[in-house]
């Protein structure tokens, strides 16, 4: 029988230390060696690709690479956020394309862009790699635009928006045990306190326990302080593989392992007091082989950050527990994920760990995770 | 028994048995699901000056500040080195006919659209890139690649902040531009100091 858990993708240390599926082939070390953000609650008055160029300047321009030497380049982004066709293909004119580039682009968060980068230094020939997320929200209603990544016949035509989805999710938690109200505004009480000194977070002002209690409910059980704090923006990170990643970067954070799954698309078949996805894949990634000092973990709701915590198997004694404020204190759709490999990578540059985990999520309740362990030298 | 966290619950099989009421039904060949999604869009700084001079009956375009290239309409870079463009040029509202094409089938939504009607790649006196118009004022037929063109606006009490505020491009009776290069067509070469 092959257990789900041998199949598959993936590549970590509990793995075998190869990448699965090809049989002791030899892993091209790859690190996280640059990252720039930007993280607004609205930037109304520039295009995607006019707030995109800085910082897609800025990322190559740290470590001194031209979009010439780039290997590959790779971006998330979603037209439903844009509310126009292809609009990804603006953007591309930000980063220099001419000499043509070698590019692709997922519809998805900026994370699964950084797996295709990765994958494709693992295929050999090139060394560098430039990938970036973006999305800029404000222009719609993104709790009902989320409602078009459901089902598109039987739950859709229903226009149930995210808030809701959620809310059936934290319903089923709260009622079975899983969880209490109290560890929710607990974790939201905690993101604020650290958002605080992240210059990017849009909702940083501290709130007590009791206080976030006090909030009313905007979709019962959910109240404000439960949902993430919407945000326009995106970022821009460079991988490098090797030698060439030492090279342009002091402490290079290297990604010692990389996962992502799948679970059901319909809701009524998952159990959603738990993420099976995210636990197989923080197995895959190699996790638990050491202690962890810092986890980034694409949680949107409350809920969902109390269910990674649990799915990744982490420690909140010995691991910070998303240090930037996460998703909760700024949620830039489809640049969230890649921002939670940046902000772990830039904290190991910076020494504040040797050993992190990141994680990004995409459709509702968690329904696909990737989980990247980094670590630096 | 214990479950094993990692093996997915079994999924739902088998037949689908319609119940006897159902037996004659037609099956549903096709579901109406409408969609409808509401944004307030905001076209950014490069465009937003674009269309505001637009009202005014006056032609924007950007010039890239590392090699000169005149980009029109303006997007805020450079669509082919990447770099950031801030310096707006106020462009004529001539130009030539770098390529067309002639439609001669209806378009369902644009009943405006009477065929055969004549799409051109127009490039503006002082761009370095062509953007699209219709010819009008000419039977299609007489229209070639260098004939000069001029705009045509709407009245002036019906501008708008709006691309539409040109009508089209009618030929100027000038000789046409001499186009020595045809390879050059499409590139989008610095313009000559």
């Amino acid at each position: 029988m092959v257990r789900p858990g041998m199949v598959g993708s993936g590549w970590g240390r509990s793995g075998g230390g190869h990448c699965a599926g090809s049989g002791g082939s030899t892993v091209i070390d790859v690190a996280v060696v640059s990252f720039a953000q930007r993280q607004e609650a609205s930037i109304s008055g520039e295009s995607e690709v006019e707030f995109m160029v800085p910082l897609m300047e800025q990322a190559k321009a740290a470590v001194g690479l031209t979009q010439a030497e780039v290997g590959f380049t790779c971006s998330g982004s979603s037209d439903f956020l844009a509310g126009q066709a292809f609009s990804f293909v603006m953007t591309i004119d930000g980063t220099g394309p001419v000499p043509p580039i070698s590019e692709s682009h997922v519809e998805q968060d900026g994370a699964w862009a950084l797996y295709e980068a990765w994958v494709k230094i693992q295929c050999g020939g090139i060394d560098t790699a430039f990938v970036y997320g973006y999305g800029k929200s404000s222009p719609g209603s993104l709790r009902d635009v989320l409602a078009t990544q459901m089902d598109p016949y039987y739950v859709c035509p229903l226009w149930p928006d995210s808030y809701a989805v959620e809310a059936l999710a934290a319903r089923l938690m709260l009622e079975g045990g899983h969880v209490s109200e109290r560890r929710l505004a607990e974790i939201a009480a905690r993101s604020r306190s650290s958002a605080a000194s992240n210059p990017h977070a849009v909702r940083a002002e501290p709130k007590s326990v009791d206080e976030i209690l006090a909030e009313e409910r905007v979709v019962d059980p959910l109240r404000p302080s439960d949902l993430p704090a919407e945000a326009d923006g995106g970022c821009a990170v460079v991988l490098a593989a090797g030698d060439r990643a030492r090279e342009l970067c002091e402490r290079p954070a290297w990604i010692r392992g990389i996962d992502h799954r799948s679970d059901a698309h319909t809701l009524g078949v998952r159990d959603l007091t738990s993420s099976m996805s995210a636990r197989l894949a923080a197995q895959r990634a190699g996790v638990a082989d050491d202690k962890v000092d810092l986890a980034e973990l694409h949680g949107p709701f409350t809920t969902s950050e109390h269910l990674l915590i649990d799915a990744l198997g982490l420690d909140e004694d010995a691991t910070a527990i998303n240090p930037s404020g996460g998703a909760l204190a700024a949620h830039t759709m489809m640049g969230s994920g890649l921002i939670r490999i940046g902000e772990a990578a830039s904290r190991l540059w910076r020494g504040d760990g040797d050993r992190a985990v990141a994680h990004a999520t995409s459709g509702p309740c968690l329904q696909q995770n990737l989980v990247c362990v980094l670590e630096g030298d | 028994m214990e479950t094993d966290p990692l093996v997915p619950p079994a999924a739902l099989s088998g037949e689908v048995t319609l119940p006897p009421a159902l037996a004659d039904a037609e099956p549903v060949q096709s579901v109406c699901t409408p969609i409808r999604l509401s944004y307030t869009y905001t076209p950014g700084r490069a465009l937003s000056r674009y269309l505001r001079a637009m009202a005014g009956k006056r032609i924007l375009g950007e010039r890239c500040p590392v090699t000169g290239q005149v980009f029109v309409p303006p997007r805020g870079v450079s669509p082919l080195g990447g770099t950031a463009t801030s310096e707006s040029v106020e462009l004529p509202d001539t130009g030539y006919v770098e390529s067309f094409n002639i439609t001669r089938v209806p378009i369902e939504r644009r009943p405006d659209l009477k065929p055969p009607y004549c799409s051109a790649w127009i490039v503006l006196d002082g761009a370095s890139v062509g953007f699209l118009g219709l010819v009008i004022n000419i039977a299609p037929e007489e229209v070639r690649i260098g004939m000069r063109v001029r705009a045509v606006w709407k009245p002036d009490d019906e501008l708008e902040t709006s691309a539409a505020n040109i009508l089209g491009w009618e030929p100027t009776g000038e000789s046409d531009e001499v186009i020595t290069d045809y390879e050059r067509i499409g590139r989008a070469d610095p313009p000559p100091s």
